[in-house]
């Protein structure tokens, strides 16, 4: 039991209390005139992993990895690297290497040279920067391309170009800006798991900025999601999915069905909440500890919600009546848009699992069902 | 078959047109008239207007210039040399083509230092030029935005005056009892005045500040493209400020280093205004010489000779850069 625990703990650090952080950031803030762009943020990330930062476009994700890479000093706060206080270290002097999101691949050097740069600083024999640059470019398969120039390559290419770059100095850590933001979709997931597999190889301390929930949640260890230069949830990325603390992040991730009421019955083991906006109760079976009576809002993911053309046989909670109004067909999974009785639209989606014919499917305008486990909804109090 | 070989798009008459044009109507583009109003016609008319321009004001006096240049001088006539072509009585035609103007060129040790002067002037001028013009460049494409503009104005805003008129104000600013002269010896610094007039110190100084906007503008309009992530990405990879800018600012600055530079180059080779108002006498440069020549020797032939020695001079760096910037363009597109 405790051997399994200390494996735990090895996979992931953040559960051990006793675990060192290998980067630490405190009440880190950073302003532009008037304007708080990053406000007061701790985190403490673990040697190995994959975190990302995650957030809409002006959350101050971006800020917060220019200021580890020392592009920006912060207004005030402070960041630690492997027991290293990184104020007042120039960019040039940190082992950080960043990989930008536009690449930023010098244009008039070959991508050997490109690799090559890095390593041309650090002072090494021509023998030795030779022999890392090839077995880097090895690494991302760019072998045969070590001449060409970065415009004559395609953007995967480039992309790869840009990680051995910035992972040919054996960094202590790897800042990636949208990693994967400028790649067609089928060339992206290959290339999460590939940089997945590099990292566990090469054991560099990842940190990526997204604004895609999907790269995030395939890529990271823990994500951080951000809004409004603050982080609202740091969690695995099952955390963050299942269990949401926020509305904000509820909504951010996934899709979710929304409920807002008030809480009729809150006990250890279970809750109730009378909801005007699905014409019913929502019937918890984990509880909340919180105030009854207060405004909360019940979480209900769309691939949760059963889709029925019978009333099921306890239909008195966590069930309501709807009529389909948009049926969209998307090959893996249908989405069904269902206005309850209520008036509000409500999101559901099945997976495909048979071929169905047309009419053992459901159709539009049909007259249908939702129901729900109690164990699916999450309650969120802000 | 609707949209070819209909009434519209054929010439009168078309049935006997011939056994081509009625190829071509057969598997040419359809709507051929169209297509060669929008595509042909339409393209070589805008093409037209500079070639006839340079035809007309280039070429042809370039051509009148070559043919003078073979001639045979004449000092007493009217113009003052032989024309080439001469029918004889017999009826046959004497062409003479003299080549002495050209060998006197490379042979007379006046006419050579006058060339190894003039380019001597240039390339220095030129290399003053970049040195003082980079960092300036640099600082207006690094400002910002409505500073920049300013700072811009301020490079263009000489032009607004004639260029003789600043010329003839560095007299006043250099010579004997000029405003130079006069403040050092007030503050004490000198006792006797310099002597700057009339020197290769004052060609110097005319030409490179003449000149200087022509090398700060392709250097700005290259320097403000610039991709600012780059220098965060080599300081990322542990570049400091120097070696960032020796090693991606510099190299991707060279065309607009060598536009600059071609800039300044070539129309100091030639320059006549500078050195005839500020330089010596007795080291001509050869935009002077080929106006004695003219002017006061009335030699026309060999004053055309100088000109086209000169226009070979530049036009070759120039081919040579031409074909540097076409190599770079193919491998760009490739």
């Amino acid at each position: 039991m405790a051997d399994k625990r200390n494996e735990k703990n090895k996979i992931e650090p953040w559960r051990d209390p006793h675990a060192k952080p290998y980067i630490q950031i405190d009440n880190i803030t950073k302003k532009f005139g008037d304007f708080v762009a990053v406000n007061n943020v701790s985190l403490k990330i673990y040697q190995g992993e994959i975190f990302c930062l995650l957030g809409g476009s002006g959350c101050g994700k971006s800020t917060l990895l220019r200021m580890l890479a020392g592009f920006e000093t912060p207004t005030a706060g402070g960041i630690t690297l492997d027991g290293q206080d990184m104020a007042g270290i120039p960019p040039y002097e940190r082992p950080v290497n960043m990989m930008f999101q536009s690449y930023a691949l010098f244009p008039h050097m070959t991508v050997e040279k490109n690799v090559a740069f890095g390593l041309e600083q650090e002072g090494l024999t021509k023998a030795e920067i030779a022999a890392r640059v090839s077995d880097m470019l090895e690494r991302v398969k760019l072998g045969q391309f070590a001449r060409r120039k970065p415009h004559q390559l395609s953007g995967g290419q480039r992309q790869r170009v840009a990680l051995a770059r910035s992972l040919v100095k054996r960094p202590k850590l790897l800042l990636l800006d949208e990693p994967l933001g400028a790649l067609d979709r089928k060339l992206r997931e290959h290339t999460q798991f590939e940089l997945i597999n590099i990292q566990e190889d090469l054991g560099v301390t990842f940190i990526v900025v997204t604004h895609d929930q999907e790269e995030a949640m395939t890529l990271a260890s823990r994500i951080a999601v951000m809004n409004r230069g603050e982080i609202v949830q740091i969690g695995t990325p099952t955390e963050i999915y299942e269990f949401p603390t926020t509305k904000f992040v509820a909504d951010f991730i996934g899709s979710v069905n929304m409920f807002e009421g008030r809480l009729i019955e809150d006990l250890p083991d279970r809750v109730r909440i009378q909801s005007g906006e699905l014409g019913g109760v929502i019937f918890v079976d984990h509880g909340i500890s919180s105030a009854p009576g207060i405004t909360v809002w019940a979480a209900i993911r769309p691939e949760k919600i059963d889709i029925q053309r019978t009333p099921p046989a306890d239909a008195r909670e966590n069930c309501v009546r709807g009529v389909v109004t948009e049926i969209a067909y998307m090959g893996d999974m249908s989405v069904y848009l269902v206005r309850i009785d209520s008036g509000k639209v409500v999101r559901v989606t099945l997976p495909n699992i048979e071929r169905l014919s047309d009419d053992e499917r459901i159709q539009w305008d049909e007259t249908v069902y939702l129901s729900w486990h109690p164990g699916s909804p999450v309650i969120v109090t802000q | 078959m609707s949209t070819r070989g209909t009434a519209l798009d054929k010439p009168p008459g078309s049935g006997r047109v011939g056994p081509l044009w009625e190829l071509f109507f057969r598997f040419g583009p359809p709507r051929w008239s169209e297509y060669i109003r929008r595509n042909w016609a339409g393209q070589r008319l805008v093409i037209a207007v500079p070639y006839l321009w340079l035809i007309v004001f280039f070429l042809v006096p370039f051509l009148i210039v070559l043919k003078i240049s073979f001639a045979e001088f004449e000092p007493f006539g009217t113009p003052p040399y032989a024309p080439i072509l001469r029918w004889l009585e017999d009826g046959a035609v004497q062409v003479k083509l003299l080549f002495g103007s050209y060998s006197y060129l490379l042979h007379e040790p006046l006419y050579v230092s006058a060339w190894l002067y003039s380019i001597k002037v240039a390339l220095v001028s030129t290399l003053l030029c970049l040195l003082l013009a980079y960092p300036m460049a640099y600082a207006i494409a690094r400002s910002s935005p409505t500073r920049r503009n300013v700072l811009l104005m301020l490079v263009i805003l000489p032009f607004w005056t004639s260029f003789l008129l600043r010329v003839y104000a560095w007299i006043g600013l250099l010579k004997n009892d000029g405003v130079i002269n006069n403040v050092l010896q007030w503050l004490g610094i000198i006792d006797e005045p310099v002597v700057m007039m009339n020197t290769s110190l004052a060609v110097y100084i005319g030409i490179v500040y003449s000149y200087l906007p022509f090398m700060i503008l392709p250097l700005y309009a290259n320097l403000e493209k610039h991709d600012l992530t780059l220098l965060e990405a080599a300081q990322d990879l542990g570049a400091g400020p120097v070696r960032s800018f020796l090693r991606i600012t510099l190299p991707l600055s060279v065309p607009g280093v060598i536009a600059g530079s071609l800039l300044v180059f070539i129309p100091a080779v030639g320059e006549y205004v500078i050195p005839s108002l500020l330089g010596s006498s007795d080291q001509l440069m050869i935009a002077g010489l080929l106006s004695d020549e003219f002017n006061l020797n009335h030699d026309w032939p060999r004053a055309c000779a100088v000109a086209i020695a000169m226009l070979l001079l530049l036009v070759g760096p120039m081919m040579i850069y031409q074909h540097f910037q076409n190599r770079e363009l193919k491998v760009g597109r490739r």
